[in-house]
């Protein structure tokens, strides 16, 4: 059995490299804008992300506006429809989520939880922001070109993603929105080496692999998997731009456009999926994994309880990366893909259900029999185990290739992928920031604000994504700016999608209150102190709160066992710090 | 006691939601009813499971709340109850595979004497192709496409002069009989969806691609676009319209072929036929 706790207190082992040099920043610019500081360029990425994200939030609403009130609203054109669908959609998966998880929370919380001063590679860290920034900026700039932004859909599918058919085809829009990705990607190869090999190599003595918490096990595995995935988005997106500027065929067919032949020939458009989805898939486990990882914490920290199985959480962490990389094409079961196809992926896809429930299993065990603080990181918890558990749940339904040809391209889709995506991970994002606001900021959030903003949340968001799984059940197609009139739809259907608007606009309007609460708390939050949930990883540990530059003081800690000692028979508190050689213990537990 | 609540309310609400829903499937028009059965046992396994899960998850919030003194239990790990587990979700998932995969077999093996029509969608309009008495599609290359040829077939290839054309959008089939549903485009994706089929399939310009089926029922279907295909994705309809037999001969009686409408283009082909 892997030593995670141990029997006696095991020699500390010696440093084998000597403590490194760290960049010290002399004026405001260096040490607040052009920071190489891990937890500044965290800082950074999370504001970004969150700016850009309420754009998308916006754009939400506007696209249920016209669900919820079809013929109301003569500004929302089919035109501008596809152009905020497209945009909702790209921010939300890759400029919000993948940008927070991995780089505001990563940034973060990996160096401080294994006990690094900081990154190991810093100026290219400083860099992989600024790229980022870049990128955000120049598919801000879509928005303003003639033409307008791509209406393609977020997975920008050729021939019609360039063709003029589609908005922002035919101007900068659809460059725009490749170029912003080919930057991104550049930037998060930065900033995922960064945090890859600060995993490997910057750990701390006697922060072995297996006693990291499963915080940094799932971002990191997300990270290499980002490192993995990205390149296949990259070429395609500069074959696509080669497509349409220089009218190269990579993807397209010979065509008539509007009734004129045009020049392309011998492309494939399936191709473009297959790299697309290649990409895509890991992509979504990209911003699963970190909430995993986090989700286990803010659980074990919030039942005093050890997360249950963790051997098996961190291989079923690294399993469902592995196997998230072979499982691409279900989402191609209709593309005209050889068939044969659907019988691997539809399997394989459902194998990887299989270490998910554990992890599921896993996160329920860990609540039974402990002593469960209804705080709100924990509620947050819970919420992101009922909405995960529904999104994944509906994930067997479209996996499952023959009942994925009715159901596709239908609102089931999408109630699918908002659940097990938007709204599980979002809330996990929610409470871990609720969890780690004391420490980046000296300060607790509001208790008030923050349960107002949970209720309306959770259970607005339920309300607004179960029901659309029926839309889709009835058979209404996705990317339909308006059903219209149809032989098959009932009245019905249309009441509920007033209903789930009403909802979306109510969960909208707790957002604000959340980010009021964010940044009323800055300066009347009740102040915290280092340690204000009792947790055992190294990021409570510091010296100073918020951690100085450095976070450690002269000295690096020294860990001596794994992250989950809580609630250990015999101790004199109800959990034990990461670096607590803790010498009363270890005679309570010498004696069986 | 707020969240132990909210929940069982949620399992609760889900599973009556569901129950009571008015809005289901549209009812099936095809032989594909082992579609729907198979979504049927997926509601029950995970309807089951989503019960299960969240309503273990409430007892545990309410079982184990914080009190004064209370202590959690220690146990990093249980093999054994790991290992159980791992055994009956595989399980779980496996009874929902088999028969998804068995149906999916079925999907793709188009049965013998299934006769074949083709489905042709340009930005943003449908158009239909019978093979006529040769009971074979001719030739077709989107190059060809032009105003006398506006489905691209090839004049030359004797196959196609019979092929019957069907311009609006509006297809008869015959009931009960198995048809192979031929999917050509000759710009972007769309996808021929009839919701009453359950079956459709994408349709990929440089391709042909297909599925099968048998409608089972008299009466009118929509058709609707299920792959964006640009601005008017959504108001790209059509109509299927499944008729006895004796009405289907009737309607066919009616279309024109190939030769007839387009006669222009054939003059133009025998001409370079000569040397």
């Amino acid at each position: 059995m892997a030593d995670v706790t141990p029997t006696t207190t095991p020699a500390v082992p010696p440093a084998e490299v000597a403590d490194v040099e760290l960049y010290h920043p002399k004026s405001y610019w260096t040490k607040y804008i052009f920071s190489q500081d891990a937890k500044v360029i965290a800082i950074q990425y999370s504001g970004t992300a969150l700016a850009i994200g309420m754009v998308a939030l916006v754009l939400s609403w506007l696209m249920r506006l016209q669900l919820g009130f079809p013929g109301v609203f003569d500004f929302i054109t089919p035109e501008a429809y596809y152009q905020f669908m497209t945009m909702h959609g790209m921010i939300m998966v890759v400029y919000l989520l993948t940008a927070v998880f991995l780089g505001g929370f990563g940034n973060y919380l990996i160096p401080l939880m294994v006990g690094a001063r900081d990154m190991v590679f810093p100026y290219a860290n400083m860099l992989s922001y600024w790229l980022y920034l870049l990128a955000v900026l120049v598919l801000v700039t879509s928005f303003f070109a003639p033409g307008g932004p791509t209406g393609a859909g977020w997975t920008l599918y050729p021939p019609q993603a360039i063709l003029s058919g589609t908005p922002g085809s035919g101007g900068a829009g659809i460059i725009l929105m490749l170029v912003s990705l080919i930057l991104f990607i550049i930037g998060f190869t930065m900033g995922g080496m960064n945090y890859v090999v600060t995993v490997l190599q910057g750990r701390t003595r006697g922060m072995t692999l297996m006693r990291m918490p499963l915080t940094v096990w799932g971002i990191f595995t997300a990270t290499v998997m980002a490192l993995l995935a990205f390149p296949a988005l990259f070429v395609a997106a500069v074959m696509m731009l080669f497509d349409r500027t220089l009218g190269t065929s990579f993807f397209m067919p010979a065509l008539v456009e509007m009734g004129e032949q045009l020049s392309y020939g011998g492309g494939s458009p399936i191709m473009f999926q297959h790299l697309f989805w290649f990409f895509g898939h890991p992509e979504v486990y990209i911003v699963a994994l970190p909430a995993f990882g986090i989700v286990s914490d803010l659980i074990s920290t919030h039942a005093r309880k050890n997360i249950f199985g963790y051997r098996m959480m961190v291989w079923a962490i690294v399993g469902i990366g592995a196997l998230s990389f072979v499982v691409w094409a279900h989402h191609m079961y209709v593309s005209g893909m050889h068939p044969y196809f659907g019988f691997f992926f539809a399997t394989t896809t459902l194998i990887i259900a299989v270490p998910t429930a554990i992890k599921v299993y896993n996160w329920v065990l860990t609540l039974w029999r402990g002593d469960v603080h209804l705080t709100l990181p924990m509620l947050f918890a819970l919420a992101f185990m009922v909405t995960f558990v529904n999104g994944g749940l509906t994930g067997l339904f479209l996996g499952n290739v023959v009942v994925d040809v009715p159901l596709s391209d239908t609102m089931f889709v999408v109630a699918h992928f908002h659940m097990v995506m938007g709204v599980a991970p979002i809330m996990v994002v929610f409470g871990a920031i609720h969890h780690w606001y004391p420490k980046v900021t000296g300060r607790m959030l509001d208790e008030r604000m923050g349960r107002f903003h949970f209720w309306v949340t959770f259970i607005g968001a339920y309300l607004i994504f179960f029901p659309m799984h029926y839309v889709g059940l009835v058979g209404v197609p996705r990317r339909y700016p308006e059903i219209g009139d149809t032989l098959f739809v009932p009245e019905s259907v249309h009441t509920l999608n007033a209903f789930i608007s009403m909802m979306a606009f109510l969960v909208g309007f707790a957002q604000i209150v959340f980010l009021f609460n964010l940044i009323w708390s800055l300066r009347h939050g009740r102040e915290a102190g280092g340690n204000p949930w009792r947790a055992t990883t190294l990021e409570w540990q510091t010296p100073q709160t918020p951690p100085a530059h450095g976070n450690w003081g002269k000295e690096l800690p020294v860990v001596y066992r794994w992250a989950y000692d809580y609630s250990v028979p015999g101790a004199p508190q109800d959990f034990l710090a990461q670096n607590d050689p803790g010498g009363a213990t270890e005679e309570a537990r010498a004696s069986p | 006691m707020a969240i132990v609540l909210a929940l069982v309310l949620i399992v609760l609400g889900s599973v009556i939601f569901h129950v009571l829903s008015p809005w289901w499937w549209t009812p099936i028009a095809s032989n594909w009813g082992y579609i729907d059965k198979t979504i049927t046992i997926t509601f029950w396994i995970t309807g089951v499971v989503f019960a299960a899960v969240i309503l273990f998850m409430a007892y545990c919030v309410f079982k184990f709340r914080h009190k004064e003194g209370s202590r959690a239990h220690y146990e990093p790990e249980n093999r054994k109850l790991e290992g159980w587990l791992t055994v009956v979700t595989g399980i779980g998932v496996a009874a929902l595979l088999a028969p998804g995969l068995v149906v999916w077999h079925r999907y793709i093996s188009v049965p013998d004497g299934a006769s074949e029509i083709e489905v042709f969608a340009q930005q943003w309009t449908w158009s239909y192709r019978l093979p006529g008495e040769d009971k074979r599609l001719g030739r077709s290359q989107s190059r060809l496409v032009g105003p006398d040829n506006p489905l691209g077939l090839d004049p030359a290839d004797r196959a196609s002069h019979d092929d019957i054309i069907i311009e609006s959008d509006t297809l008869h089939l015959p009931v009960d009989k198995p048809v192979k549903v031929l999917l050509r485009s000759i710009d972007v994706l769309h996808n021929f969806y009839v919701p009453e089929f359950r079956s459709k399939m994408d349709m990929v310009p440089g391709m042909v691609t297909y599925f099968w089926l048998t409608p089972t029922r008299l009466g009118e279907f929509e058709v609707l676009c299920a792959e964006l295909c640009g601005l008017s994705h959504a108001f790209m309809r059509g109509s299927i319209q499944i008729d006895t037999q004796e009405d289907y001969v009737a309607w066919l009686q009616q279309q024109s072929t190939f030769a007839e409408l387009s006669v222009p283009a054939l003059a133009r082909a025998a001409g370079q036929d000569q040397p």
